[in-house]
């Protein structure tokens, strides 16, 4: 009997990393989610003096996406948000992180404007609060600033329409 | 093939973003411990496996910063931690929480030391008589003619 | 054309080591002793052929052959020639080559070595060593070719990473190899056993040399890498808790256990069960490491570039060598493994202690290593597992392992006394307690627990290994005579123990005395650390062969004298745009002096780290230690005599 049980954990051993095989050990899901957005009070990413805030964001369900300038991944998704925004109506909210106003602006001139409402957060403070560690990264809000969804890295065709789609779909259900 | 993606664009994301590494100066020697034990407990989210204190990545500075700032601002150690569980989950923590799931963590070891004293006592106990192999005695009997082993 | 040759003499050697496993495995099937000669031939022809397939690799490299993937992916031309060879195993491809050959040299040191072995049992190690080698080797074709070519050849290759670019991947690797490796030979000798049915009373003793000589390769491979982690990242720390490390570690661990039960076995014919499923944990750990570093399963600072396909490749191996001994193990153990005997209190269960209490440590740190995962296969989220739990529950296990080696090394076979154990050994005990009280009144600090239970369990290692010298030695017409006419397991043992204790007492003293500072420093300042000034003298461009580099000067002053001078670096290696940290360091017996440039922070003040490193060179001084007293036991003359003579004459020299 006792020769056996090496053998047993052996076995348990090699089921989990065989099921670990298929996991990504870098993916930190946010503990955020179901958790309303948090408050901030920052300025426009176009005009340093019109302020924005967690008010702004309320009312209907939305995305918020995090890019910089610097941020070479973030020019992989780009195209996506164009066209989200262009051909499907669907509202983003940028939010610019640890990036300059010329820079930023100079960006988006090259590469489209998607967004409904450019937030500029130099010091990464929103990005602190949202919990962000990996540019890009887009949440998915509730009408009541809620958060129900993080993609962590370029969003991708297929995360849309498998996850992202259906979800704003459900949520604009929800809360006319 | 997805993961191996994911990764590679975020080590470029965090390879591009400028490295920091900001020296502190403390108030005290105690809060320059807390510091240093704060810094070296929390793991960095972006870089490979690597606390706060030790990764260059600018995400790191960030949070050493609001470290040092919130110790500044006379926040406990548990005020401090709890503002990154909060934002990052309980991934940031080095020393992982006593709680539900992971028991089996903090006393597994208690447990497997448990089970070798079982082992060893049991051993110890069983075979009493003092009595070599049947084979080996054989052996050593014929070729050097019944000897005990010295001390 | 050479590189394609390569490629064929790494096939060859696939073929060479089916051979190696199919004649005897046929031959011992039909009972026809012939078939089983051919193993031997054939183990020793595919060390001929991969060594010379390395050799073409290691050609490759050094004329920049950047037809080839893999020169092109870790080598450029201005490369210096020692990081050109050494950057064949910089990366997984040429790493697994290595492997393979490492593993085919053991082989061909069995086959010449293996006269004393019964026929069938010499067939059989070598078989099981042929299917490891199989295994590998088809890896490495299928998966991970190191002689693939890649269409249009580019101009220059991308570079060896950086941080490899340096003396310690010329050492660490290989040396991490031959001990992960040399695993696999006491491994095919449990293995042989079983299959075979029988486990003869020389069994131990053939198995002995072979597990210390793998225990001390890895013991240097070890020490080794933490001493280069130590001066190459940059922040003077030596030991991360990294799961890489784990990895190797955990075989170490398990192999030093290992070590010590075949000594009872060897001796006392006890504890077979125990010894042989050690023997078969110490390789399969070795394995596991092998997974868990190149398969991506876990995020590490030293990580392979990984693949999810060589990952599941990897497991199927892991699963079938260890899978398939382990099922072995459960069958036929039970037949074969009927133990020995001794009374309670003897060297046998102080031993027993020390192995279990070693494997107890070995599946804690496997334990802390995997949960992470477990908690996340299992859908329950993500948590990290750090040093923190490990330094309080892999200290908190080595208390009473070192409590009971000192009882350990004295004890006698068979038969002892609590009494006559406790008459000898209390000057120790009284000398330990001493000491520790002694280091809880000079250091203050959160680590004066630590430092001071360090150093008691460290003198009482050393105090008590001396009273048995003593008592070996005392009573005799020539004392000093007796001493250096000590066969030598016996030295090996005590120098082995003692380097033990040194290196204890060296991790103790330096996470208790050593100060570090984070400073913003310009050329012209100073900083007091201790009883040292640091002074930051100047800041000089530098260009190196293939990088460019910052240099900083700085001096060390102790009460106005000068005691150093240091050259820290901040590189910029060109090809890959990496920064890179070399530190200064003043190295010395009782302290390191260690400074690093962190980053440009406004015009030319930097943010600089300097440290007082206290006695941390004493954590691979005792390793190197135990290297040596794992060499001077692997080379006792019981071995060598055996080697010579049949297995009777071993018997007959029966030291203690």
């Amino acid at each position: 009997m006792r020769f056996i049980v090496p053998l047993a954990i052996f076995i348990v051993l090699v089921v989990v990393l065989a099921v670990g095989l298929k996991l990504d050990p870098r993916y930190v899901p946010s503990p955020l989610i179901d958790k309303p957005a948090p408050e901030f009070s920052l300025t426009r990413l176009a005009d340093p003096t019109a302020p924005i805030a967690r008010a702004d964001l309320l009312g209907r369900p939305l995305l918020l996406n995090v890019w910089a300038s610097w941020c070479s991944a973030c020019r992989v998704e780009h195209p996506l948000l164009v066209d989200l925004a262009q051909r499907e109506g669907i509202e983003i909210i940028g939010l610019n992180y640890k990036d300059t106003r010329p820079d930023a602006a100079a960006w988006l001139k090259t590469h489209g404007d998607p967004y409904r409402d450019s937030i500029f957060d130099p010091d990464g403070k929103l990005g602190l609060d949202l919990g962000v560690y990996g540019v890009p990264e887009t949440f998915v809000l509730d009408a009541q600033g809620v958060i129900r969804y993080k993609q962590v890295g370029p969003l991708t065709p297929d995360i849309w329409r498998d996850e992202i789609k259906p979800l704003l779909a459900q949520l604009k259900t929800d809360a006319p | 093939m997805k993961p191996l993606l994911r990764a590679m664009v975020l080590w470029l994301a965090v390879g591009v973003a400028q490295a920091a590494d900001t020296p502190f100066e403390f108030q005290d020697a105690e809060t320059e411990r807390r510091y240093q034990k704060l810094a070296a407990e929390l793991r960095c989210l972006v870089c490979q496996n690597q606390s706060l204190a030790d990764s260059h990545a600018d995400l790191a500075q960030d949070l050493r910063d609001e470290v040092y700032r919130m110790l500044n601002d006379g926040k406990t150690d548990e005020e401090i931690v709890g503002f990154l569980v909060e934002r990052y989950g309980d991934f940031v923590l080095y020393r992982p929480p006593v709680a539900g799931i992971t028991y089996l963590l903090w006393f597994g070891p208690l447990l497997l030391l448990a089970g070798a004293g079982v082992v060893w006592w049991r051993i110890g106990r069983a075979k009493a008589p003092v009595q070599p192999d049947a084979d080996e005695a054989a052996a050593i009997a014929a070729l050097t003619g019944h000897r005990n082993d010295p001390p | 054309m050479i590189p394609e040759i390569g490629l064929f003499l790494c096939l060859l050697a696939l073929a060479l080591a089916a051979v190696q496993v199919l004649f005897p495995a046929i031959g011992l099937l039909r009972g026809e002793t012939a078939w089983l000669a051919m193993a031997r031939p054939a183990a020793r022809a595919q060390f001929v052929c991969l060594l010379a397939a390395f050799a073409t690799l290691v050609h490759a490299f050094l004329i920049n052959d950047f037809s080839l993937t893999y020169v092109a992916q870790n080598s450029n031309t201005a490369l210096p020639w020692q990081f050109r060879v050494s950057a064949v195993w910089g990366a997984h491809e040429g790493s697994l080559l290595l492997w393979a050959l490492i593993l085919a040299g053991w082989t061909l040191m069995v086959t010449l070595r293996d006269r004393q072995l019964p026929g069938d049992i010499a067939a059989v190690v070598t078989a099981v060593l042929g299917l490891v080698s199989v295994s590998f080797l088809t890896f490495m074709l299928f998966t991970s070719n190191p002689f693939a070519r890649g269409v249009p050849a580019p101009p220059d290759g991308a570079d060896l990473n950086p941080l490899l670019q340096d003396f310690g991947l010329i050492v660490h690797p290989p040396m991490l190899y031959m001990g992960y490796v040399g695993f696999a030979v006491p491994f095919a000798f449990a293995i042989a056993a079983l299959v075979r049915g029988r486990l003869t009373p020389g069994w131990a003793r053939w198995a002995r040399p072979w597990a210390l000589t793998a225990w001390l390769f890895l013991t240097i491979g070890i020490a080794l890498g933490s001493w280069w982690a130590y001066y190459e990242l940059g922040w003077g720390g030596w030991w991360f808790w990294d799961p890489v490390e784990n990895a190797s570690f955990m075989p170490w661990l398990l192999g030093t256990a290992l070590i010590h039960s075949l000594a009872v076995t060897d001796k006392r014919g006890a504890f077979k069960s125990w010894t042989v499923l050690l023997a078969i944990g110490a390789f399969s750990l070795s394995l596991l490491g092998t997974f868990l570093v190149r398969s991506g399963v876990l995020t590490s600072v030293h990580a392979f570039a990984t693949d999810p396909a060589r990952g599941v490749f990897i497991l199927c191996i892991l699963g079938l060598c260890v899978g398939g001994s382990l099922s072995l193990y459960a069958w036929r153990g039970p037949q074969v493994l009927a133990g020995g005997s001794y009374s309670p209190v003897s060297r046998e269960t102080f031993l027993l202690a020390n192995s279990l209490l070693l494997a107890v440590s070995t599946a804690t740190i496997l334990l802390g290593t995997v949960y992470p995962l477990v908690i996340d296969a299992l859908g329950l989220g993500k948590i990290s597992v750090g040093p923190p739990y490990f330094n309080l529950v892999f200290g908190l296990l080595m208390i009473p392992l070192a409590l009971a080696l000192g009882w350990g090394q004295f004890a006698r076979w068979k038969e002892d006394s609590l009494g006559r154990l406790w008459l000898q050994l209390r000057f120790a005990a009284g000398a330990a307690l001493i000491a520790g009280l002694c280091l809880a009144f000079v250091i203050d600090g959160p680590a004066r627990v630590t430092a001071a239970v360090g150093i008691a369990l460290a003198v009482w290692i050393v105090a008590s290994t001396l009273t048995g010298l003593w008592a070996r030695c005392a009573g005799r017409a020539s004392p000093l005579a007796a001493l250096f006419s000590q066969p030598r397991s016996f030295a090996g043992q005590a120098i082995a123990h003692c380097g033990f204790a040194m290196s204890i007492a060296g991790v103790c003293l330096t996470v208790a005395m050593s100060v570090d500072r984070h400073e913003r420093m310009a050329p012209g300042d100073s900083v007091q650390l201790g009883v040292y000034e640091f002074r930051f003298e100047s800041l000089n461009e530098f260009a190196g062969p293939n990088y460019q580099a910052d240099e900083a000067k700085f001096t060390i002053y102790r009460d106005g004298k000068l005691v150093s001078e240091l050259h820290p670096q901040k590189r910029f290696y060109k090809v890959r745009g990496m920064p890179m940290t070399e530190a200064g360091i003043d190295a010395g017996f009782t302290r390191d002096l260690y400074v690093s440039l962190g980053e440009p922070l406004e015009g030319k003040t930097w943010s600089v780290r300097l440290h007082y490193k206290a006695y941390v060179r004493w954590i691979w001084l005792g390793a190197i230690l135990m290297a040596v007293g794992g060499l001077l036991a692997a080379t006792d003359r019981r071995y060598r005599q055996t080697a010579t003579q049949p297995a009777a004459a071993g018997l007959r020299a029966q030291e203690s």
